[in-house]
């Protein structure tokens, strides 16, 4: 359960995220969309405990994220590349996180063996260092790393974008899966209002920093959103 | 693209840095020494015919400075390629635009010529041809002399850039610019070709017929032209993806399972090592530290024992000045993820400790041999390691809090010769500076064991407090760890 009060960010006298009251219960999928600028990568930083908050604070499972470290044992997270190491192989990365996740090497093992025709054969044993990997290839790295460890939260910034069609379609059934049976809360942004609406139960829209649609998803989310987007919602 | 916008472009990449904002201290200081080093030029330049005519009354005091002149390029040469590099600008955002790549490039080499490198001669070689001009000598030869040490200069400030890129290709970086100079030097001192005295023969026949000075403005011209073609080519993205997609070497590294819960860190950091140029060419510097006492020992007159410790700093602690001086910079490229993962800042910083302590160990007893010169030398090399251990590695780490410039561990900027810039160099003083201040304020006032015991009893005292100082140390980078990630987030 990830709890966000009264919190809000401002550079300046810009403030660029104000959030009064959010409450991601444990288990859901939690989509997060917004135009550039909205604030969705500022608010995933924030529950990071990358950038510090100017007022309020975010909790989860109790543990106030600012003040206390104890939230990372149970969280993980992909933003962008900055969180690849590129003088790895991908088998070193997986292992290295494993490492701090606690996990032993026959654990991650396992885990990635699971994600083969997610990697499409273009990862494991390639013998290449993640720098010289694609964009693409270096986001599924990073995904798939972010599920070591059995987190119970799972943050990913934007995480269909530069994926290939294929690619897109077994993600989106890898966090329905996430979400659904094994209980972990997913917050994941998207431009995709499709890819959102068909993974994600809950949609927040964020607009200058505020959240000014809370939406169960249902038949009718993605044409709510499409017209919200375009500015031709019937008011 | 005009020369305005590019120069536009810069001044706000420079000002606009979260690294210049930070580190103001750094850029008075810098400000400092080249204020000093003009004052001293200056100096030079005004007292050098007077101070010539007076020791020397029968000989002209212009042929003396010919004679010498090919041991100031020499110096030039060295000092340039350790110091000065080639303005790095970044291009990627011009290279799709309407912009000639050949002008881009011409404007990044022209730039070059405004180095600091080529204006300080100018405050010792203007006041001395005007010395020599009051002196009675002629005006044209005078001026044909002066611009030829100014195109010599600029001679030297390309050549640099051609030595510096040949030298970025090969693993032991520094190898190329020390054949150069050793082979010039050692022709010169053996007598197989007097080259000191070619330099001098070439500069009198320029004074006397100034039209020779097209010569030299050739070599110029064509090292230009090198240096254009040479840039040129790595003006594309992939010149740096494409050189080699490198087969991996994995080792397991299970020996460094015994250090328990550092281990992946250790890990970690040995691959970083042994996996970046950058990195790797500072492991090569350990050959170059760990004979610096060659250079200092076998002569007499250098090698007073007030000094012996100093080596020793030196000699086993030069892993740790290179390596250290940029913690945490070696891991901004991933600083998101290392902040974001269940770990422990104190398990991080030890392990950057404990490769660090073991350097020093290794290379103490690698340079045992120099027991050789004498055993006052283990002696001093011994405490100079034991505060190395205690006091050096506490203090890097402690600065490394401050740090918040990125290293891009990738290269693929183009025009980075990833060297180390003068800044750099500054940080390693308080280093060696403080360790030889307090030996040698010890060893005259009271004798050498004292001067040791006082080294090593002050390294054994940081070696006591390390739990203390590493918690302390622990809490600076967490104090600064917003800043840090923001800094390490931004590009130059």
């Amino acid at each position: 359960m990830t709890h966000t009060r009264e919190l809000s960010k401002t550079y300046g006298s810009k403030t660029v995220l104000k959030i009064n009251d959010l409450l991601i219960p444990k288990g859901q999928s939690f989509g997060l969309v917004g135009n550039n600028g909205a604030g969705k990568t500022t608010y995933f930083s924030l529950l990071l405990d990358l950038i510090k908050p100017t007022t309020g604070h975010i909790s989860s499972n109790g543990i106030t994220v600012s003040e206390s470290e104890e939230w990372k044992p149970f969280t993980s997270a992909f933003i962008d590349e900055s969180f690849l190491i590129g003088y790895l192989t991908p088998e070193e990365y997986f292992y290295f996180i494993g490492e701090l996740r606690g996990q032993n090497k026959a654990d991650v093992t396992a885990l990635v063996a699971q994600f083969e025709d997610f990697f499409h054969g273009e990862i494991l044993n390639q013998k290449k260092y993640l720098r010289d990997l694609s964009k693409g290839n270096q986001k599924k790295v990073g995904i798939v790393a972010a599920l070591i460890g059995n987190p119970e939260v799972i943050i990913l910034d934007e995480p269909f974008a530069n994926l290939d069609p294929t690619t897109q379609i077994r993600l989106k059934a890898i966090i329905k899966d996430l979400a659904e049976k094994q209980g972990v809360t997913v917050l994941v942004s998207s431009h995709d209002l499709l890819h959102v609406t068909d993974v994600c139960e809950r949609i927040v829209v964020l607009e200058k920093g505020e959240v000014i649609k809370d939406l169960a998803t249902n038949d009718a989310t993605l044409k709510e959103l499409e017209a919200h987007f375009s500015g031709t919602e019937a008011i | 693209m005009t020369i305005n916008q590019f120069l536009n472009l810069e001044w706000k990449q420079y000002f606009r840095s979260a690294y210049w904002q930070k580190s103001i201290a750094i850029n008075i200081l810098m400000i400092f020494l080249a204020l000093y080093f003009i004052g001293m030029f200056l100096i030079m330049g005004i007292a050098l015919y007077p101070g010539l005519k007076e020791a020397y009354p029968d000989q002209d005091p212009l042929n003396i400075v010919n004679s010498y002149l090919f041991y100031y390029i020499l110096i030039d040469i060295i000092l340039r390629f350790f110091f000065q590099k080639l303005p790095v600008m970044s291009v990627k955002p011009l290279l799709t635009l309407p912009v000639k790549r050949s002008h881009v490039v011409h404007y990044v080499l022209r730039k070059s010529v405004f180095s600091f490198f080529n204006i300080l001669p100018l405050f010792a070689f203007v006041p001395f041809s005007v010395m020599l001009l009051l002196n009675g000598y002629p005006l044209v030869s005078v001026l044909a002399w002066f611009f030829t040490l100014m195109v010599l200069s600029l001679i030297v400030n390309f050549l640099n850039f051609i030595i510096e890129s040949f030298s970025a290709e090969t693993e032991l970086s520094f190898l190329p610019i020390i054949l150069l100079a050793g082979g010039l030097y050692a022709l010169n001192y053996f007598n197989i070709l007097s080259i000191s005295g070619l330099v001098a023969d070439a500069l009198s026949a320029i004074y006397n017929n100034p039209v020779f000075i097209l010569v030299p403005i050739a070599v110029l011209v064509v090292l230009y032209m090198v240096n254009h073609s040479l840039l040129k080519k790595k003006l594309y993205l992939d010149s740096s993806l494409k050189t080699k997609v490198e087969t991996v070497n994995a080792s397991s590294l299970e020996w460094t399972k015994r250090f328990g819960d550092i281990a992946p860190f250790l890990q970690l950091d040995l691959k970083l090592i042994w996996r970046n140029k950058r990195t790797k060419s500072s492991v090569w510097m350990l050959a170059l530290g760990l004979l610096y006492g060659l250079f200092i020992y076998p002569q007499d007159q250098m090698s007073s024992p007030a000094f012996y410790a100093f080596v020793g700093i030196f000699v086993t602690g030069i892993f740790l000045i290179n390596f250290g001086q940029f913690i945490p910079a070696w891991d901004s490229g991933y600083y998101k993820l290392l902040m974001s993962q269940n770990i422990k800042y104190e398990q991080y910083l030890k392990s950057k400790f404990t490769l660090m302590a073991m350097s020093v160990i290794i290379l103490f007893v690698l340079s045992i041999p120099y027991v050789y010169f004498g055993w006052k030398i283990l002696l001093a090399h011994f405490a100079a390691a034991i505060y190395n251990l205690g006091i050096n590695t506490h203090v890097i780490l402690y600065g490394g809090s401050f740090n918040r410039k990125k290293i891009d561990l990738s290269q693929r900027a183009a025009f980075n010769y990833q060297g180390t810039g003068a800044v750099q160099w500054l940080i390693g003083i308080p280093l060696m500076v403080l360790p030889l201040a307090i030996f040698g304020a010890t060893y005259f006032l009271a004798n050498f064991e004292i001067a040791c015991a006082v080294l090593a009893i002050l390294g054994i005292i940081g070696i006591v407090l390390h739990p203390k100082l590493m918690t302390f140390i622990t809490k600076k980078y967490l104090n600064s760890k917003y800043k840090m990630i923001d800094a390490f987030s931004q590009d130059n």
